[in-house]
């Protein structure tokens, strides 16, 4: 899948809260349970199934952290490989509807 | 033939008094001795009737509760309930083992608190000075041995199943009947949540922070809860997160004597005295 054309939606069968400084996801579907650091916050919560990913790195990665564009965006789609494993993200190559508003 | 009335015994826990009624009148003095101290004249909110089925044997199967139409189904090798919420009502056929009878007891608390933003947890707790201590942790961890090593003058609310619902100022524990190792139900009282502790033996005594997420994933992992259903799995992280804000959360590695009163007992003075601390500005 070319990498401009990822875009990514938060699944409705995910609860997430912010709890000092860090967002906790559960999947209810299974009740397995991940934390995201601040970077990955950032993409869990930019993911509207309408921004591509790209995008999303570079207004919401690239300029709010200290990092390299090229390493972010690989980064950003290991993870988001690792939360669609889990059902946590949706992930597509054309715009998805938003899988929960939250 | 007439049918025998059913006889009803009104078993309040948390404050939420739930009428058990049978035929039987053998099930009905198991029922009341049972519960004694949980006994209550106030009026139910809840009905569950219990039918006899001696063919049911005693059941190591999981649990299994779910939804059927507007109905929970709870089902285990030795029980089949239905219960509605919307009418509070609901019926049980099961053999008259009494630990039948407490797990069925325990889901529908479990689904009620579930709702009102509470939840049963696997932790012992007791009433040390007006405020609620927890102590939770996997069997092994040394709830009933904390108990067991209490000052004479704590109050035991339970030895196994804590019982919490959010309440005036935070969230309260209440005593329950579910008893562990320790074969002896809690006292019928609550109060305040001050603390509660994860569980861990070692050689020292020592209280240590925990991470918010990581409390959060502990606390999910110990509560009781059973139902397939979206929905309150949801509410009940909510209600996780809420609880972990509010209220302290620590691992306290602890050596099995006595002395390890003596910081749970500080650790609540010295939380309390802070928090009431008035800032030097104001």
């Amino acid at each position: 899948m070319p990498e401009n054309c990822i875009y990514i939606a938060r699944s409705s069968a995910i609860a997430a809260r912010a709890l000092a400084g860090e967002m906790m996801v559960m999947n209810s579907a299974d009740s397995t349970f991940f934390t995201l650091n601040q970077v990955a916050t950032a993409i869990f919560q930019a993911a509207d199934g309408r921004t591509p990913l790209r995008e999303i790195v570079r207004e919401r990665v690239c300029e709010q952290f200290d990092v390299d564009p090229e390493q972010a965006q690989a980064d950003a789609e290991q993870f988001v490989t690792e939360l669609s494993s889990h059902g946590i993200l949706l992930v597509s190559n054309r715009p998805l509807a938003s899988g929960t508003p939250r | 033939m007439m049918a025998a009335l059913r006889k009803v015994a009104c078993v309040e826990i948390g404050e939420v008094p739930i009428a058990l009624s049978t035929r039987d009148e053998g099930f009905l003095d198991l029922l009341r001795q049972r519960y004694d101290g949980f006994l209550s004249s106030s009026p139910p909110e809840f009905e569950l009737e219990f039918d006899l089925e001696s063919a049911r044997p005693a059941s190591d199967d999981d649990v299994r509760v779910r939804r059927e139409g507007d109905e929970w189904l709870v089902e285990r090798g030795d029980f089949h309930a239905r219960w509605d919420p919307r009418t509070g009502r609901g019926s049980v056929r099961q053999n008259a083992n009494p630990y039948s009878l407490d797990s069925v007891l325990r889901i529908v608390h479990s689904l009620i608190l579930a709702e009102r933003g509470g939840f049963l947890l696997h932790a012992a707790s007791v009433i040390c000075d007006g405020r609620a201590y927890l102590f939770s942790g996997v069997s092994g961890a040394g709830k009933t041995t904390m108990t067991r090593l209490a000052p004479a003058d704590i109050t035991l609310l339970t030895d196994e199943i804590s019982y919490v619902r959010p309440g005036a100022d935070g969230y309260w524990a209440f005593g329950t009947p579910f008893a562990g190792e320790l074969a002896k139900a809690g006292e019928n009282c609550k109060a305040p949540v001050s603390a509660l502790f994860f569980l861990e033996q070692g050689p020292e005594n020592r209280v240590d922070e925990l991470p918010s997420a990581e409390a959060v994933r502990r606390l999910m992992r110990n509560i009781l809860f059973f139902a397939e259903d979206r929905v309150l799995v949801e509410k009940l992280f909510a209600t996780a997160c809420d609880f972990v804000a509010g209220v302290p959360i620590r691992r306290l590695t602890f050596y099995p004597d006595a002395r390890v009163w003596d910081q749970v007992c500080n650790f609540g003075r010295n939380f309390a005295r802070s928090f009431q601390r008035v800032p030097e500005h104001a």
